[in-house]
């Protein structure tokens, strides 16, 4: 393990801000404009892709920028963990900006300069969580994404829309003074913030300061990650264009919380020692009510983008339990989830942003026959459905399996019957749509077809993607050696 | 000895009066000499802070008396750093139309830049001087300008500029009588001389009398909660440019005095642990900061927010001056710089706007972005500042506020640091959703009708917008550079942390 000067992260972080720049400037001309976007996609999947082998050969590339706070630098570096989400995020933002051009001029949108620029904004935010080398470089980056994120959320600039915009800056900035909170005594106590595997933080801090340091790290990510009761805000962003819900509450936001507990417990505090002062036992209390409830909580959304929401909630919660077991396994499973859980409910709204924008319906319980017109979509969604439902081979299959082995290992049984549960639920809430989509009679429903390539060739492709991330885990992207690379370094365990 | 600290004020005092002279002859003349005596004295304010970072302290004799005798001008890098802003926002406000600021000029000629110019030689005195006495002289000069820049704004400024005055005055007396009482027990009024002969009295009714009374005095100045009565009036009804002067550094001058006094007069132990100056100095800041951000809520009026704003940071300031640690101090000096830029640029923004379409009230600027792009950007980075969003310079200075307050023990002023950041997204993010969110009224051809002010207002605006990111980004050189310097002598004097 060994850092290497390379200015790769910095770039992969500052071409889609360059982007937004240009996307701005050339709001008059909409091919150009979208040309921008769809360029700095591809070169930030590039750039982030070429640094793939020296991560997985153990040399990471780090790049420090300045002084931001005396003893702290602006750095970037880019280690396992920190490429599983960034390679997760450019990649699917490539598929995203295909279906957003289609679904925002097939709808013909308002304000579309606005929306390229403020999206190509919150993807440099997201790379810079992903790529963040210490605790002060991540806030700062998502503290931006918040804001970034606020305009996409408004869009519509409905009153509804004007007040879920409200609803989430409440959330979001409180968990984010939390979070602040946290950083600065983090520091306080320990003179740094630069992330080390294992955590940097010790037992001669005393108990109650660092229960309490959690506790402020529970709310802090808390909130962005969705756990209940702080997750509220979650279905009410979904009044957002759908590839902003399909992107940004799928990957990017809500993932930049998951991922903060990612470092929060693997690099600052250590699993260990949130074990010794009890804090991971509290950590999976509230992830396995979030994951049990906010299903239960599905099946009563008759709003297809709510209930998907909802499913979202839970799956996130996947993810904190797997990264509150002290087991290499669950580590494993839940840096996985990131990826899994966003190649295949990011397929599942880009199918109810193509059912909206044909049909203009929003409501499952309208969808009667829906199938039969627009068969890839629906097959998109079928596939995506069931692998969250964790059959097997799709990818939501094998991050649950080495999260139930974790559970296993570590002797929590009624975690892994959390687990199993959820699968049950997940299935509950989601095969009703997708028989209601392909047996129901569809009175009157024949008008429809496809929606235009724009967005069924990106939703068919993170179906596949899903679908090949299940049946090889690590020949794509060698995801999995990555996953037990994190896992191995901040559990201290082999790899399993 | 050297001249630098008089070099800054000298071009001021000149030019102040070469300006109204030159007023009354030709109107434009006035403007033109303010500039030039405003650039003269940023280059000498540069220059100085410059030359006291290499060459330490320095001090100027006036009229070649030796201290304590003699009145004694003094540039260290706590001077340095505040005579640079006070005379950069001042020349940026200088450069920004009149016309525009003051949107209701009486038909009668006033001779507004060599105010203007009285009210900045004011306020660098106050910083350079080295003499208790001679700070009250140019507390008194910058005083008297600023009740007649506000009496500029129309009736109801007549009205909050009297009210000022009253109170003003009983601010500057109680300031008075507490170097009176010093004077008396002392024999001496040079800062050094006195901070020399103190301790040894600090038992002495007469002294704790004075700390009272100049804390008192200077908390009135600073519109220090409970103290701020004055502020909401006089901020709101002043014209936008003597509005941006007043909330961006005058205030903070009286802040300046506070620091001083703690850093040159008195020693830190005595007003922390013998006296409980610093826990009320502080505590009194906590509850300005929540007061004023509630208040901010409750306005319609965009410039009276902004004024019930000032409150809630000069409260921040208070609150690091009350920590008593340097990560408190060197938040509370982080501020006055931070706050400067932020307030600056959103004052001239409401004059921006009020010169431009006229409106004043927040419910009136529906789709003002569209219709100003440039000015309402710069009006949301200087919002999200204020809000405290990375990387922008506000967040910076809460940054350090807050580790101040975890270091001091503190957590309920860290508490109320990050919950008044919500509370400040309230009033902004409601103006902002106002300005980009909803639709621009469109003309009959159904076009948005584009107002972007011309580039005279627009520049110093962005300048302010720009300084706000650059000094976000670059605060690690500000602190390590100059502000470690400033509260450095503090701290190992005090020998505490």
């Amino acid at each position: 393990m060994e850092a290497y000067f390379s200015l790769k992260p910095l770039i992969a972080v500052l071409v889609s801000l360059l982007a937004s720049g240009l996307i701005v400037l050339s709001g008059s001309r909409p091919n150009l404009r979208e040309a921008w976007t769809i360029t700095a996609a591809l070169a930030k999947f590039a750039i982030t892709l070429s640094m793939m082998p020296a991560v997985l050969a153990g040399k990471y590339p780090e790049v420090a920028l300045f002084t931001i706070s005396p003893g702290v630098s602006l750095a970037l570096k880019v280690d396992p963990a920190g490429i599983i989400f960034g390679l997760s995020a450019s990649v699917l933002w490539i598929l995203t900006s295909f279906y957003s051009i289609g679904y925002m001029r097939g709808l013909s949108e308002h304000n579309q300069t606005r929306y390229f620029a403020s999206f190509a904004v919150c993807l440099s935010a997201t790379m810079g969580i992903a790529f963040a080398a210490n605790l002060l470089t991540f806030f700062i980056f998502y503290e931006v994404l918040t804001i970034a994120t606020y305009p996409l959320v408004i869009h519509k600039e409905t009153p509804e829309a004007l007040a879920a915009g409200r609803k989430y800056l409440v959330y979001l900035l409180t968990g984010g003074v939390v979070l602040l909170l946290a950083l600065a005594f983090t520091y306080q106590i320990a003179g740094t913030v630069d992330f080390r595997p294992g955590g940097f933080l010790s037992q001669q801090v005393g108990q109650d300061r660092l229960m309490m340091l959690f506790m402020l790290f529970l709310v802090g990510f808390g909130v962005k990650s969705a756990i209940m009761p702080v997750h509220s805000w979650l279905p009410s962003a979904m009044i957002a264009p759908t590839p902003v819900s399909a992107l940004l509450h799928a990957v990017a936001v809500v993932k930049a919380g998951v991922f903060g507990f990612v470092r929060m417990a693997g690099f600052v505090m250590g699993p260990e020692l949130l074990q010794e002062i009890g804090a991971l036992g509290i950590m999976a209390g509230f992830a396995a009510v979030t994951i049990i409830l906010a299903s239960l909580m599905a099946f009563r959304q008759d709003n297809l983008k709510r209930r998907l929401a909802y499913s979202t909630i839970g799956h996130l919660s996947y993810i904190v339990l797997g990264l509150a077991l002290l087991s290499p396994s669950a580590w494993s499973g839940g840096v996985l989830h990131i990826v899994n859980h966003a190649a295949m409910k990011i397929t599942l709204f880009l199918c109810a942003g193509a059912i909206y924008v044909k049909t203009h319906r929003e409501n499952i319980s309208d969808l009667n026959g829906i199938g039969r017109q627009m068969p890839l979509t629906m097959g998109a969604f079928a596939v995506a459905a069931m692998g969250l439902a964790g059959v097997p081979p799709i990818a939501g299959f094998v991050s649950k399996w080495y999260l139930v082995q974790g559970t296993l290992e570590t002797g929590q049984v009624a975690l892994t019957g959390v687990l199993l549960l959820s699968g049950l639920l997940n299935a509950g809430y989601f095969l009703p749509i997708v028989a209601r989509a392909f047996f129901s009679p569809s009175p009157g429903f024949s008008k429809y077809s496809e929606a235009s390539p724009w967005m069924v060739i990106p939703l068919m492709l993170t179906a596949v993607l899903s679908l090949l991330m299940g049946l090889f885990p690590d020949q794509l992207f060698h995801l999995y050696q990555l996953a037990s690379n994190v896992a191995a370094s901040v559990t201290g365990g082999g790899v399993p | 000895m050297s001249a630098a600290p008089v070099l800054i004020i000298a071009p001021l005092l000149l030019f102040a009066f070469i300006s109204i002279l030159a007023g009354l002859w030709r109107t434009s003349l006035a403007y033109i000499s303010a500039v030039v005596g405003g650039t003269l004295s940023l280059a000498a304010a540069v220059f100085g802070l410059f030359q006291v970072l290499t060459e330490g302290k320095l001090s100027y004799h006036l009229g070649g008396w030796p201290p304590p005798l003699g009145i004694e001008y003094v540039l260290d890098p706590l001077s340095a750093f505040m005579a640079l802003i006070i005379v950069f926002v001042g020349l940026v406000v200088i450069v920004y139309p009149p016309k525009a600021g003051l949107y209701q000029v009486p038909q009668r000629a006033v001779p507004l830049h060599g105010m203007i110019m009285l009210l900045l030689a004011g306020l660098i005195g106050v910083v350079v001087t080295g003499d208790l006495f001679n700070l009250f002289v140019f507390l008194e000069i910058y005083s008297l300008s600023s009740y007649a820049l506000i009496a500029i704004g129309g009736k109801h400024a007549l009205v909050a500029s009297f009210r000022y005055l009253m109170l003003g005055t009983v601010a500057g007396s109680f300031y008075l009588l507490g170097i009176g009482f010093i004077y008396f027990a002392t024999g001496s009024l040079n800062m050094a001389d006195v901070a020399r002969l103190l301790p040894s009295l600090y038992a002495s009714p007469a002294i704790i009398a004075a700390v009272a009374l100049i804390f008192i005095g200077i908390g009135i100045k600073m519109a220090l909660f409970p103290l701020h009565i004055w502020l909401p009036d006089a901020h709101s009804y002043a014209p936008s440019i003597i509005a941006a002067i007043l909330a961006s550094v005058q205030i903070e001058v009286a802040a300046y005095v506070l620091i001083r006094m703690l850093l040159s007069v008195f020693q830190l132990d005595y007003l922390r642990l013998q006296l409980p100056v610093m826990a009320t100095v502080g505590w009194c800041g906590a509850a300005g900061i929540i007061f004023g951000s509630v208040m901010a809520i409750a306005q319609r009026d965009f410039k009276r927010m902004l004024a019930y704003s000032t409150i809630a940071q000069i409260g921040y300031i208070g609150v690091g001056i009350g920590l008593a640690n340097p990560l408190g101090i060197i938040g509370a000096l982080l501020h006055i710089l931070n706050h400067a830029f932020m307030k600056g640029c959103l004052f001239l923004v409401a004059g921006g706007i009020r010169h431009e379409t006229g409106l004043r009230e927040i419910p009136w600027f529906v789709g003002l972005g569209r219709r100003m792009p440039l000015m309402m950007g710069a009006f949301a980075v200087a919002a999200l500042s204020m809000v405290g969003i990375p990387p922008t310079a506000g967040f910076f200075s809460k940054w350090y506020l807050v580790r101040g307050s975890i270091e001091g023990g503190n957590w309920a002023f860290a508490v109320i640091i990050v919950a008044s950041s919500l509370l400040t997204a309230v009033y902004f993010f409601r103006v902002i959703e106002k300005v980009f969110a909803n639709p621009p009224p469109t003309s009959s051809t159904g076009t948005v009708q584009k107002c972007e002010p011309p580039p005279r207002i627009l520049v110093p605006i962005l300048i302010l917008a720009v300084g706000v990111l650059v000094l976000g980004l670059s605060n690690a050189v500000i602190v390590t550079r100059v502000l470690e310097q400033v509260v450095a002598p503090l701290f190992s004097i005090a020998g505490g942390r």
